[in-house]
């Protein structure tokens, strides 16, 4: 089997909704969405962004991720040679279900975020018998 | 400040494309800030390379890897960094709406800006960002120098 490389691709910025408090660039982190009859996950690469500041904003089927990066350079360091920038993630979804707001799911490692969504019940697919008379 | 000037560009138009490209450029590096202005596509993966009195640092956005299976070697002025991002495959019952994480191998070659000593070189991975840092030998690092007086 032929070795896949991976290939290197700058980050896509966020387009600018509303202006931001907080100085910087915003980026679109990469995702995975996949779907099983009960629940939506999502798994999202944010370099640099610890568990701790990442927010997650969901309100009926509308997904909000977001997460701040701490400084890209150590006290009383010079960048010397920049081929990356850093900023922020943040990235919207409408997803195709109502997600039941009590069973979320999160976690972080290593710069990845993983949420899985339950749907409610009414959104779950049902088999629908025909009656015949 | 006017961006093009006029000048007759028939009198010399190869001198006149030079010149246009070197606005052009100038005209990218003023909105785009330097560094980036002449980003190509590079090699996966992108580093930062920074330096304070002591140390080299070269920083990666590598999420989602085992630091563990990261082969580093330091290798006449080069880091050669070299690995595998690895993504689990979820259950057989799932059905994708978006699949951008990539997966693969990478083999990166850095050359490193000054010397360091190899033999003092440190690699931490955390939240994905894998930094490595990397003492500068003696000889190079800023010293500071007493006048003498008479």
């Amino acid at each position: 089997m032929a070795e896949k490389e991976l290939q290197a691709k700058a980050k896509t910025e966020a387009p600018a909704k509303a202006e931001r408090g907080r100085p910087g660039r915003v980026f679109l982190p990469a995702v995975d969405i996949f779907e099983t009859p009960e629940a939506i996950t999502v798994l999202a690469d944010m370099p640099g962004v610890s568990g701790d500041k990442i927010t997650i904003d969901i309100k009926d089927n509308h997904l909000l991720i977001s997460g701040e990066v701490g400084p890209p350079l150590g006290p009383g360091e010079t960048m010397l040679v920049q081929e990356y920038y850093t900023g922020d993630f943040q990235r919207e979804f409408h997803l195709g279900a109502v997600i039941d707001q009590g069973r979320i799911e999160a976690t972080a490692k290593d710069g990845v975020l993983r949420l899985k969504l339950d749907k409610v019940e009414k959104a779950k697919p049902r088999k629908i018998e025909v009656k015949t008379g | 400040m006017p961006i093009f000037t006029f000048r007759d560009p028939w009198s010399d138009p190869f001198r006149e494309m030079a010149r246009l490209q070197r606005q052009m450029e100038r005209l990218f590096e003023e909105t785009l800030g330097p560094g980036l202005a002449r980003w190509q596509p590079g090699v996966y993966p992108l580093v930062n390379i920074s330096e304070d009195r002591d140390h080299l640092y070269v920083r990666a956005e590598l999420p989602g890897i085992t630091p563990q299976e990261l082969d580093i070697t330091i290798h006449e002025g080069n880091l050669i960094l070299r690995g595998e991002r690895k993504i689990p495959v979820e259950a057989k019952d799932v059905n994708y709406h978006r699949r951008e994480r990539e997966s693969g191998f990478f083999r990166r070659l850095v050359a490193l800006p000054s010397p360091v000593n190899p033999n003092s070189v440190e690699a931490s991975y955390k939240d994905g960002i894998l930094t490595i840092k990397m003492a500068k030998p003696e000889e190079i690092k800023p010293r500071k120098i007493q006048v003498k007086t008479a």
